[in-house]
């Protein structure tokens, strides 16, 4: 081979690997849906709103504890089964990138938690207040969010394309007619927060159980009072939030339910059957509530893969879609200055906890 | 180790480019595979301190030699940086650092905003900066073993020609 020759095998290998590297990098393919891409639509759905996080960016942090029944260990090894307290940091939010979006009663509440094993193990999960959620993939997810996207000329999202991605998504029109049936609780304190997403329970003897979890409230719930809205401050949920909690603690219990074959883990637009197992495993207070501006959750991502042995994502492909979405959020925003928050904790009354 | 520093270049390109399944289980080989690159390299900086490798052949220029000298310390303080900065990180941005199951690392720096945005930002441009180093290193060892034939890639190789 003459040394020409030679000199454009190299080359070739060179160009191979480098071609290579670009492909996997996504350079080359510009239909591939990255995070970033993502937390773009976000942003061309509400405006860049720098400092908050691209969705559910309206919150307040709050703390408290869980007392684990001991109950879980049957299904998992997970250490948060264990019978015992563990400090909870979570945070209430309303879904949508709006950060100061008035509270309304359709509005989708969320609850984030993050529990601290005593192992230094976390366990981070983040919860709607809806049956079901309205998109099963992340390439449903983004259309959704292209079709929400304001119209120029009226501000509003374009009715037509909304319609023409309900056509194209029919399980999202059936999902969005559940949510749209379920009648809206009158806060955040009756309310009950779904995880949506299914994961793997695996127990020490290495038995694996599918499951789904929700946070249900021990206050009591009371329809939302549609007849007067007038009144309504833009925060009412959240200071209705606040104050409750100043009154006394809110509590929720941690209902695991356990799917049977044949219900499905990678669809997280359909509910599994009502008569499905459920187990208590736990009870969840919440003492405490501050504003995000110096609360502990401002600076925590509630990324749904940060889990402890025994904690496994199932196969639903929403969970690595969350993970990676969050984890692009959190990195813009750590850079960027962030404006104080729609919601402020008022000083605290004669009479109420502090 | 090369092998299994391409490998980390390509699963962390991949793995901040995607939505699908496949960020989990990059994600998660992209820790430990980071740590035990971490481990490896401290064990062969070690060893090349106290063994220093075969002599460059003579037919080189000044700046060659030069270019070999660089480019292997920065590829070893690159190889050093990089799992450091992954660490630093994650301990910046206040994860737990899972390597698997229940196995993880304390952090080492403490839960910053700020100083994670910084460190984020580092671990991309170092990414980047050791790939297009692999590359010039790749390119050398080639133009070594099949132009100048002297001897060089042999002594990189991790098949020893026992007849030398």
């Amino acid at each position: 081979m003459s040394k020409q020759s030679r000199l454009i095998v190299i080359g070739a290998v060179l160009a191979v690997v480098a071609v290579a590297f670009a492909y996997v990098a996504g350079w080359l393919s510009a239909q591939r849906l990255s995070p970033a891409r993502m937390i773009d639509a976000f942003e061309a759905a509400a405006g860049p709103h720098p400092g908050f996080r691209r969705n559910h960016a309206k919150g307040l942090c709050a703390t408290g504890f869980f007392d684990s029944n001991g109950a879980g260990t049957r299904l998992s090894k997970a250490a948060v089964f264990a019978p015992g307290r563990i400090a909870v940091i979570g945070r209430f939010a309303l879904a949508g990138s709006q950060p100061f979006q008035a509270d309304a009663a359709a509005s989708v509440r969320s609850l984030a938690l993050r529990f601290a094993l005593s192992d230094g193990e976390e366990w981070r999960t983040g919860m709607n207040a809806i049956p079901v959620f309205p998109v099963n993939t992340p390439q449903a997810f983004y259309e959704q969010l292209l079709a929400s996207r304001p119209d120029p000329a009226t501000g509003k999202p374009d009715p037509g394309r909304m319609a023409e991605f309900l056509h194209r998504h029919p399980e999202s029109a059936r999902a969005l007619q559940l949510i749209g049936s379920q009648s809206n609780s009158s806060g955040f304190g009756n309310s009950r927060f779904n995880g949506l997403d299914a994961f793997r329970f695996v127990a020490a003897n290495g038995v694996v159980t599918l499951v789904r979890w929700a946070m249900v409230p021990n206050q009591p719930f009371s329809a939302d009072d549609t007849a007067d809205t007038r009144a309504r401050s833009r925060n009412y949920l959240f200071e209705a939030l606040i104050a409750d909690v100043r009154h006394q603690p809110l509590q929720w219990h941690l209902m695991v339910t356990i799917a049977q074959s044949g219900d499905p883990t990678n669809d997280a637009t359909v509910a599994w059957p009502l008569d499905r197992e459920q187990l208590d495993v736990g009870t969840l207070t919440i003492d405490h509530t501050q504003g995000e501006d110096t609360g502990a959750c401002r600076d925590l991502n509630f990324d749904p893969l940060v889990l402890p042995s025994g904690i496994e994502p199932s196969d639903d492909p929403l969970l690595s879609a969350r993970s990676a979405a969050y984890a692009r959020s959190v990195t813009l925003r750590a850079a960027e200055a962030k404006p104080p928050s729609a919601v402020q904790t008022p000083k605290i009354e004669p009479g109420e906890r502090p | 180790m090369a092998a299994m520093v391409l490998s980390m270049l390509f699963i962390g390109v991949g793995m901040v480019s995607t939505v699908s399944g496949r960020y989990h289980g990059l994600i998660a080989i992209h820790r430990p595979l980071g740590i035990a690159i971490l481990v490896l390299v401290v064990i062969r900086l070690i060893n090349r301190l106290l063994h220093p490798g075969p002599p460059l052949p003579a037919h080189l220029n000044a700046l060659e030699r030069f270019a070999a000298k660089a480019s292997q310390v920065l590829l070893y303080a690159l190889m050093i940086l990089m799992p450091l900065i992954g660490w630093a990180m994650l301990s910046a941005a206040g994860y737990p650092i899972v390597l698997a199951g229940a196995v993880h690392l304390p952090a080492i720096l403490p839960h910053d905003p700020a100083l994670y945005a910084l460190l984020r930002r580092a671990h991309t441009l170092l990414a980047y900066t050791l790939f297009a180093t692999f590359m010039a290193h790749l390119g050398a060892a080639l133009v070594h073993a099949l132009i100048y034939r002297d001897g060089v890639f042999t002594s990189m190789a991790p098949w020893r020609s026992r007849r030398t």
